[in-house]
């Protein structure tokens, strides 16, 4: 009987690792299939209110480092000319792009309807496009490869439950969700290393990624006092407080500088 | 006539055929440590090329045994492949050593490292399902060093030179006091050992890069005491002067190498994907402190295997001499 003691602890270590492996994919699929019977809040459209403004980069912005795609052929043949990553976009101005605007603070204690659109993150070229996005808790993402190659898909989470999918070129796309707010959430390839992108999921609709106008918007708040908060992977965060009464627009800027 | 060099060939011919399968026996050994070090280079090709995840799935790759080898599948299932290798080595090696080896503590290091090599397997798998955290990978990582201590090991105490300075059982250990240097070869081991531990846990951002700093002041000053001590008193001990130099010249690329790794870190942080400076000096930096651990290893068991009675009396006479 003593014998059998180490067979049935390894069988029991076997069933647990399988379970907990098989399990993964389970979860993480349904973490965006939540019953929706709570009551949301619904902003009132007479009194909504609107923020405006810009992200400013001041200085000699930093030149953004080569990508070297040499090695991979399958994704060097989609390119004719040098790729940049694409960390400091900036426009006219010294306007900057990428940099994700929300509401940090202000909204507690609300609970906003989960769009039933999802958001596209779409691989091509051997790039992320976009390099900066979000979306709602429990919002779909849909993941989709453009490229003649394979690549997987990791997204890097310190909140949300971590996974790690491959998808062939002619896969459809991955659909997953977030269920815990979580900003910046890098997104990389291992087989591309040179490939990542930023995930930030937020439990409201008022966030926006600027263009490289560095512009945003966050339309149909609620009056009220917030924090606005802008964050870029290189520049790191500013944030802003602002009160808006009804129907109100203000207008507030984001300065970082390049030094 | 015939009946001596019938005895003669009856008493030389088992030992001469032993002579052979040892020798053949101590290259396999060598050739299994040197696949080793291949191993850990490859392993650590894979963490610098962040390539841990490439391949999502385990034992196989993308459900088949040779996955296209594009970008980082080709440093994640290359890992797989060699350390698959290395695992069949390490079967014929054990098994070898249980039919031919005398002496048991060698049947069950050749055993154990069968185990650690299966074990390791094992945790790479658990390092790729569960997404690699960091226990499972630091340990992965520090396993690969016991590993390749224990193949490092085995092929030292195979060599011929080795059982022949083993033949006579009548000689004692040395041990001359607290800070003798059997003591501090067992104390820069662990130093060591703990030092690379470090370095894994840096690797895998789990600590900050100042515990690697002090575990690289304190290996240094240890090993400095050795090769005082060594020079000092066993300087005609041509075996153990040698590798206490050996030792030490590693220390002093393996000094240079984490100096320049830390510095090609820096100004590579906002570079897009790992560059290939950064690679092969993180990567030499891996290999050189594995190499210094299986120094280590050797140069104390070239102090523990040692004549004692003749260091020992030397130990003594030193005073009288000066």
């Amino acid at each position: 009987m003593l014998l059998h003691k180490p067979v049935y602890f390894m069988l029991t270590a076997l069933l647990m690792l399988t379970l907990a492996c098989g399990g993964g994919d389970e979860t993480a699929s349904t973490e965006g299939q939540a019953v929706e019977t709570e009551s949301y809040f619904e902003v009132d459209s007479e009194t909504a209110a609107t923020v405006t403004g810009t992200v400013i980069l001041e200085g000699n912005a930093p030149r953004n480092p080569r990508i070297n795609m040499s090695a991979e052929p399958d994704c060097h043949g989609l390119h004719t000319g040098a790729v940049r990553a694409e960390v400091v976009l900036v426009g006219e101005g010294g306007t900057l792009g990428n940099t994700f605007v929300w509401v940090k603070s202000g909204l507690e204690g609300k609970k906003f309807r989960t769009p039933s659109d999802s958001v596209a993150l779409d691989q091509k070229g051997c790039i992320y496009s976009p390099h900066v996005l979000g979306l709602q808790t429990r919002q779909k993402l849909a993941v989709s490869n453009s490229d003649p190659t394979t690549h997987n898909v990791h997204p890097l989470p310190k909140i949300n439950r971590e996974w790690n999918k491959s998808q062939t070129a002619d896969a459809p796309a991955i659909e997953r969700s977030f269920s815990r707010q979580e900003i910046m959430m890098p997104v990389k390839c291992n087989i591309h290393p040179w490939m990542r992108s930023y995930i930030n999921v937020v439990e409201h609709p008022f966030f926006a990624v600027t263009g490289a106008d560095g512009s945003f918007e966050l339309k149909g708040l609620p009056p009220g006092t917030y924090t606005i908060e802008a964050v870029h992977e290189r520049f790191k965060s500013q944030e802003i407080s602002v009160t808006i009464g009804a129907s109100e627009s203000k207008k507030i800027d984001f300065s970082y500088k390049a030094g | 006539m015939h009946l001596s060099l019938k005895r003669l060939i009856s008493r030389t011919k088992p030992d001469e055929e032993l002579a052979v399968v040892n020798r053949s026996l101590h290259r396999f050994a060598l050739v299994t440590a040197f696949s080793t070090l291949c191993l850990l280079v490859a392993g650590a090709l894979v963490t610098s090329n962040e390539a841990g995840l490439s391949v999502p799935d385990w034992p196989l790759s993308y459900g088949q045994w040779m996955p296209p080898m594009i970008g980082g599948i080709f440093y994640e299932h290359g890992h797989r492949m060699i350390a698959s290798f290395v695992g069949l080595l390490t079967i014929v090696l054990a098994c070898w050593l249980a039919s031919v080896e005398h002496r048991k503590w060698v049947k069950k290091l050749g055993w154990l490292s069968l185990a650690t090599v299966i074990l390791q397997g094992i945790l790479g798998g658990i390092t790729v399902l569960f997404l690699l955290p960091t226990v499972v990978s630091v340990g992965h990582a520090c396993l690969a060093q016991l590993f390749f201590c224990m193949v490092c090991i085995l092929a030292l105490v195979t060599s011929p030179g080795w059982q022949n300075r083993n033949e006579d059982r009548s000689y004692t250990l040395p041990n001359e006091g607290v800070f003798s240097l059997r003591r501090l070869t067992i104390a820069v081991n662990l130093a060591i050992f703990l030092q690379l531990i470090l370095g894994a846990t840096l690797r895998h951002k789990a600590f900050g890069v100042v515990p690697h700093l002090v575990g690289a002041v304190t290996v240094t000053l240890l090993v400095v005491w050795i090769v005082i001590q060594v020079a000092s008193q066993y300087s005609d001990e041509q075996e153990i002067l040698s590798w206490t130099l050996i030792l030490n010249g590693l220390l002093a690329v393996q000094l240079l190498l984490g100096a320049a790794t830390y510095w090609i870190r820096h100004v590579t942080e906002f570079a897009p994907q790992p560059l290939p400076p950064m690679v092969a000096l993180t990567v030499a930096h891996l290999a050189v402190g594995a190499l210094m651990l299986a120094s280590s290893v050797v140069l104390t068991f070239q102090i523990y295997g040692r004549d004692g009675r003749g260091i020992a009396i030397r130990a003594r006479e030193l005073p009288q001499m000066s």
